[in-house]
């Protein structure tokens, strides 16, 4: 991208590069990329072995294509699947030892790793293109007991945790991305929580994109042993470029008995220029397996960013009495599209879901609501409640709702409401009229519009994601 | 404060208005009564700005030429609409309204905003002697309010923010005899030399409780009669018929 070009696009923030040396896999998806990973992450035979087995699966399985954004065929030969900058091909001891450079990059992004200006009370795990480069408040954790580090960290010094969990909520044939997703991902997040823990700070990892050309694929495995409770939230931003770069990550949350899981997202990659150009494909699979009687799992997400968001984030409700929540306002604005929802598989009695979605479309931007709210013939008494608002602004962008709702079990309840409204140029006209220039209006306007969502998030980034909502509709009424 | 001349407004190429004159002074009070369609509201929208009207003549604002402010440049320099029917934005609290909309005022002002302590102070004070229970604030801003409350909320509004110039458009209709007083009451404890009132209105029940200086009778988008006080009492008697 030519730096005029940076100039003159102020919406995004977080467009720029660092210019950092970086370690690559050659370009290409086969066995030797695959084993170039293992390798470079010193993982153990059986790591290697799954890989390859998802990789021999995925050779027969086809990228799906049932979506509505549609995009140009993806060249998977064509990709970096590794890039790590060079400085971290040890893993640095301390800050000290991480280039400085990728210190400034955090900075930059409002995320500070140094001790002295670290947030308060919330453990960041910062992973920059494929690798994580530093974990902070890791040693008061550990004290508790709650392990929290880079997943690669994990597969060496707690194999067996993994070894059971990894792959038992989302399978390694699951569907083409999750399946390419379990062959070559490279880092993301690992948190375990004890039993009867409450994690005393939120848990936070900070994904950043910045090599051109390069697919980010980042596994998260987040399990909470019976009765213990986690707050997770992930933030992701990419520079700007004219090409699409492929995200597709995997997220699994297990759940066990009386243990709840609050998993947050705030989802600002790179949405492509004004006419659609560049951007990231966020093609993401998130699931969690509420396993143990009256667990919880709980997303809330606010999807900003992206040329495409491809999402479902589920609950998967195996233990009696157990709860899940998706909680999502998505975004899209000029060229932007996005098909988002979840899925609530009700499997124990008395299982309860909520789903409220928030869906705004702006520019020629196209917002997809779709979800499945499924109760098999087991799980009686549940309840399900879905609302899906959707809000427009100007005649050009679109706002679609598709439910799908399976009851299995006549003691069961399901209630789906919802709305589609226009951005009200009366209300625009009072919030004026009290002084509010236009920008100022919408932002109040659409973040009343989001509220439920919004208070869901943790305090500290319920501001930070007003901010956001409001940037991303700049311009949007002219 | 507010000079009026030969005042012309379209919507949809239809004429509203069709040469309007008017001056108004600080510390007056203004009352504008006519029949339906005569132009009353598009009166007060094309002083406030709304988007949607072709206008002719001018429209001077303390000397500053209206036509070339926004909507919002007018609020802040002390333009005041009372909607005659306020709006609802949900998930807005009333609270969290009043004090961005001060804070942009004050911003354009060039005052410091204010903190939500010091906010709290005036909107208690302020909604206090409007009779306004502090659990009102808290709801999203006129979503299932009643009649009353909506307007008695853009009487509030108008004594927070401190407008120069408060335009009142029908904020009597659908009121009670309590409610009318109320927002009377609040009115008539706002004005002061400084400040000016333009209020439109159907019937003389307002003017009762507020005392305008002037009553002027709107017709066919024109001031076709202007009096005193007495003016509303005798169009009450008579109705519109001997002026239009």
């Amino acid at each position: 991208m030519k730096t005029e070009d940076l100039k003159n696009s102020k919406e995004y923030k977080y467009g720029f590069t660092t210019d950092i040396e970086n370690i690559r896999a050659p370009k290409g998806l086969n066995e030797e990329t695959i084993k170039f990973i293992s390798n470079i992450k010193k993982e153990p035979k059986w790591m290697l072995d799954w890989r390859l087995k998802a990789y021999n699966r995925l050779k027969v399985l086809k990228e799906p294509d049932w979506q509505k954004p549609k995009y140009p065929k993806i060249n998977y030969q064509d990709l970096y699947y590794y890039s790590a900058p060079k400085s971290s091909s040890e893993k640095p001891k301390s800050l000290d030892d991480i280039d400085p450079k990728i210190l400034e990059t955090y900075k930059k992004l409002g995320i500070p790793l140094d001790e002295q200006k670290r947030l308060n009370g919330i453990a960041v795990d910062a992973v920059f293109d494929s690798v994580s480069v530093a974990t902070t408040f890791k040693d008061e954790l550990t004290k508790k007991g709650i392990i929290f580090c880079s997943i690669s960290e994990a597969i060496q010094k707690h194999p067996d945790l993994v070894k059971k969990y990894l792959g038992s909520v989302i399978p390694l044939s699951d569907h083409y991305f999750a399946t390419l997703n379990s062959a070559v991902f490279t880092d993301g997040s690992f948190v375990y929580i004890p039993p009867n823990t409450r994690c005393p700070m939120e848990l936070s990892t900070y994904f950043r994109i910045n090599a051109s050309e390069t697919g980010q694929f980042e596994r998260t495995l987040i399990i909470a042993d019976k009765g213990s409770y986690v707050s997770y939230l992930e933030g992701c931003t990419a520079p700007m470029r004219d090409e699409n770069q492929l995200h597709a990550a995997n997220v699994e949350l297990i759940a066990l008995d009386d243990a709840e899981i609050k998993y947050s997202t705030v989802q600002n990659w790179y949405p492509g220029d004004e006419n659609g150009r560049g951007g990231i494909y966020n093609f993401v699979t998130k699931r969690g397996a509420c396993r143990g009687k009256n667990s919880k799992i709980s997303w809330t997400q606010v999807e900003t960013g992206s040329a495409i968001t491809w999402k479902y984030p589920s609950c998967i409700l195996q233990g009696d009495n157990s709860v899940g929540e998706f909680y999502s306002i998505a975004i899209t604005n000029n060229h932007q599209k996005a098909d988002t929802g979840t899925k609530m598989i009700h499997l124990g009695k008395n299982t309860k879901s909520k789903i409220i979605s928030k869906g705004i479309s702006a520019g020629k931007a196209d917002n997809m609501y779709r979800g499945l709210v499924q109760i098999k013939n087991k799980a009686s008494n549940s309840r399900n409640y879905t609302q899906c608002d959707s809000l427009l602004m100007g005649n050009k962008c679109g706002a679609h709702t598709i439910p799908y709702i399976k009851n299995n079990n006549s003691t069961s309840t399901i209630e789906h409401e919802a709305t589609t409204t226009k951005i009200n140029e009366e209300q625009l006209y009072y919030c004026n009229q009290r002084g509010l220039d236009q920008e100022e209006a919408v932002s109040l306007i659409v973040n009343g519009f989001c509220k439920e969502v919004l208070q869901q998030l943790p305090m500290e980034f319920a501001v930070e994601a007003q901010k956001l909502v409001a940037i991303s509709l700049e311009g949007s009424v002219g | 404060m507010l000079n009026i001349k030969n005042l012309e407004a379209k919507v949809d190429n239809k004429h509203i208005l069709n040469g309007l004159n008017l001056d108004i002074k600080p510390g007056e009070v203004h009352a504008i009564m006519g029949p339906n369609g005569s132009g009353k509201s598009t009166l007060a929208n094309v002083l406030s700005g709304k988007n949607g009207y072709e206008t002719k003549g001018e429209i001077k604002y303390n000397g500053e030429n209206l036509s070339e402010l926004s909507t919002e440049e007018r609020a802040q320099k002390g333009i005041f609409l009372a909607f005659q029917y306020p709006l609802e934005i949900p998930g807005v609290n009333t609270n969290v309204f009043l004090r961005t909309s001060l804070n942009s005022v004050r911003k354009a002002r060039g005052e410091k905003e204010l903190d939500t302590l010091n906010f709290l102070k005036i909107v208690k004070e302020k909604s206090s002697e409007l009779g306004i229970d502090e659990k009102f604030l808290s709801r999203q801003l006129n979503v299932g309010f009643s009649g009353g409350e909506k307007k008695k909320n853009e009487i509030l509004q108008m004594k927070i923010l401190q407008p120069k110039l408060s335009i009142l458009d029908e904020t009597d209709s659908g009121l009670d005899i309590d409610a009318l007083r109320i927002v009377a009451d609040g009115v008539n404890s706002y004005k002061n030399k400084e400040n000016a009132f333009l209020i439109i209105t159907h019937y003389q029940r307002l003017l009762d409780y507020i005392k305008p200086d002037f009553i002027h009778v709107l017709s066919k988008g024109k001031i076709v009669k202007t009096g005193n006080a007495d003016l509303g009492v005798e169009l009450e008697k008579t109705g519109y018929a001997n002026f239009i």
